[in-house]
């Protein structure tokens, strides 16, 4: 395995060197922030912070947050500090309730966003040899274009798919011999599912990586896709308010995404108190943009749950790692009284010999007290012909699972395909309590 | 010696018994023993028919989930007494009985116990040493 570097000026820059030039470029984005963004202007002024203030990495603390609300506030130009004939490209979140958040390009910020993607892409083994086909829906989404981007600056062969239509997905995938597969985890595994119903020997195919984003998965998932489609599945990370795809993303050691730190400042905060917590401890992902020239945001709570590793890589990459996230703020349950995140279940689920990832969580409210049920599908590997086998599963997969999260579930099996599968982001979770 | 059976995963809600049963109808399949074990949540259902592999096939085609299990089915006297004379040989060789259901045959004086065994082997050995008859599989698909 050879460790190919996009950008090694910035990628493996050491970290004094790192540090200050994160300064510098705070610093010009705080300035242009509060000079054309009213809602930072109102933010600082309330705190009585001036751009001036900030003349360390430590005084970058002090700032106040930036939240989705503030987006959604100000839909959907309030938080350009651009005028809109500079920008060249509008995407959006693809927000399920109320209003999406806007968010703006510059023709300079697809330039570095396309880079950033190369970045990550170098590092998971794509090179110009390549034929990648981006499987996700093209869009107002950003992952299609931002893969897309990112490809074609490394020259690799770009085949835009877009999302579901999984025969021809693989169809394709076989007559075009592509290389590289670009879509969420949860379709990657749709896709290696009909694969082996279709009689496909992975083998057969050209596919040699993965670039897997767009909604958390667990190291189960990774294993049953690197099986399932013969690849090296890698994960990257991103959001839409912060560039898209290209904050992040793994090298082939699969070992943490490496975060642009030159375009990028990460910070982890208890998401309850906000306070900064030490290296090394899992919270809420922080983000401020360095770079960024039509949206830059300053310190933007992702909502996404992760830690951060800042140790060197095997790969020679000097850049802070970020574990995968283990699930949003949004997404935690609160089960009686208990935080509890589906991602964990669906750990716990995968590792017990013969499950699958198609299960459905049902939260219920029962004489005041929540339930939690899960359902999963049954498969031939999990069905027994006596009852007594039958209900000891079930009953293994309770423990274990009750063992994980502290909160004590209810199992059921349902027969296979009763449980909706998406061709984009899987939906497992169903809550039917009537709160407040 | 022994008898293939199949078992299909049945969710609780209302009408899938019916759709196995006419799924397998359509298909021509012929159902000569039947036997359900149920929860609050979900049943199995086992069968024995005449054609397995289309059964299966059909089964699977329509979205079931289905297994094959080795049963043996045993013949004995129609009359008090005829089940507890296996009964009483099984528990003296100390071989379990997972389950068992039985049906009685369309024309003869017998009737037939199928019968789920921890042993299957040992329990075709014992049974036959004991002179109990043991239906052929072949025979009872034909029934």
């Amino acid at each position: 395995m050879t460790d190919m570097i996009w950008d090694p000026t910035y990628e493996c820059m050491p970290r004094e060197d790192l540090e200050k030039l994160q300064l510098k470029r705070l610093k010009a984005t705080i300035h242009r922030a509060y000079e054309k963004v009213p809602c930072y202007k109102n933010k600082f002024d309330e705190l009585k912070i001036q751009p001036e203030d900030i003349q360390s990495l430590q005084d970058f603390q002090k700032l106040p947050f930036t939240t989705k609300e503030d987006l959604r506030i100000n839909y959907p130009y309030g938080m350009f500090a651009v005028p809109l004939r500079e920008v060249v490209r509008i995407h959006s979140s693809s927000g399920t309730t109320g209003k999406p958040i806007v968010v703006g390009y510059t023709k300079n910020d697809i330039k570095t966003w396309s880079n950033l993607v190369a970045r990550f892409m170098t590092a998971a083994g794509v090179t110009d040899e390549d034929v990648v086909q981006i499987a996700f829906g093209y869009g107002m989404f950003t992952g299609a274009f931002g893969l897309h981007y990112g490809a074609e600056t490394i020259r690799a062969s770009v085949i835009p798919m877009s999302g579901g239509h999984t025969d021809r997905q693989i169809m394709i995938m076989q007559d075009y011999k592509s290389s590289a597969l670009v879509c969420t985890p949860s379709y990657a595994i749709t896709l290696a599912d009909r694969i082996k119903k279709m009689g496909i020997n992975p083998k057969d195919l050209s596919l040699k990586v993965g670039l897997f984003g767009g909604e958390p998965w667990t190291e189960a998932m990774r294993q049953e896709i690197q099986a399932g489609l013969n690849i090296i599945a890698t994960d990257n990370y991103g959001l839409s308010e912060v560039t898209g795809p290209g904050v992040a993303g793994e090298c082939q050691h699969l070992s943490g995404m490496h975060i642009s730190e030159d375009a990028f400042i990460p910070e982890i905060i208890d998401p309850d108190s906000g306070e900064v917590l030490p290296p090394g401890r899992m919270g809420e992902l922080v983000l401020t943009t360095l770079t960024k020239e039509a949206l830059p945001v300053i310190r933007y709570r992702t909502r996404d749950i992760t830690s951060l590793n800042y140790e060197k890589c095997q790969c020679g990459r000097t850049t802070i790692r970020m574990e995968k996230t283990t699930g949003r703020t949004d997404d935690m349950l609160i089960i009686r009284g208990v935080n509890v995140f589906p991602s964990q279940i669906e750990e716990a689920l995968i590792a017990i010999e013969g499950c699958e990832p198609h299960y459905l969580l049902v939260i219920d409210r029962q004489d005041s007290l929540d339930t939690l049920e899960i359902q999963m599908e049954v498969t031939e590997n999990i069905f027994f012909d006596e009852m007594k086998k039958q209900k000891s599963f079930l009953e293994i997969v309770k423990k274990r699972v009750e063992s994980i999260i502290g909160v004590s579930v209810i199992v059921k099996l349902v027969e296979p395909g009763s449980i909706k599968r998406y061709e984009g982001k899987a939906e497992r979770v169903v809550d039917k309590r009537k709160l407040g | 010696m022994k008898v293939e059976q199949i078992s299909i995963f049945i969710e609780n809600k209302s009408g899938r018994l019916a759709e196995v049963a006419g799924t397998l109808g359509e298909s021509g399949v012929n159902i000569r023993a039947l036997s359900l074990a149920d929860t609050s949540d979900f049943g199995i259902l086992r069968l024995i028919v005449n054609d397995r592999n289309k059964a299966i096939e059909t089964l699977k085609e329509r979205g079931f989930t289905v297994t094959k299990t080795d049963v043996v089915a045993v013949e004995v006297p129609d009359n008090p007494g005829g089940l507890a004379s296996i009964l009483q040989v099984l528990d003296s060789e100390k071989i379990n009985v997972e389950y068992m259901y039985a049906f009685v045959e369309r024309c003869g004086s017998n009737a037939v116990i199928i019968f789920r065994f921890d042993e299957t082997d040992k329990a075709i050995e014992v049974l036959k040493a004991k002179g109990f008859h043991i239906i052929e599989g072949e025979r009872l698909y034909g029934i």
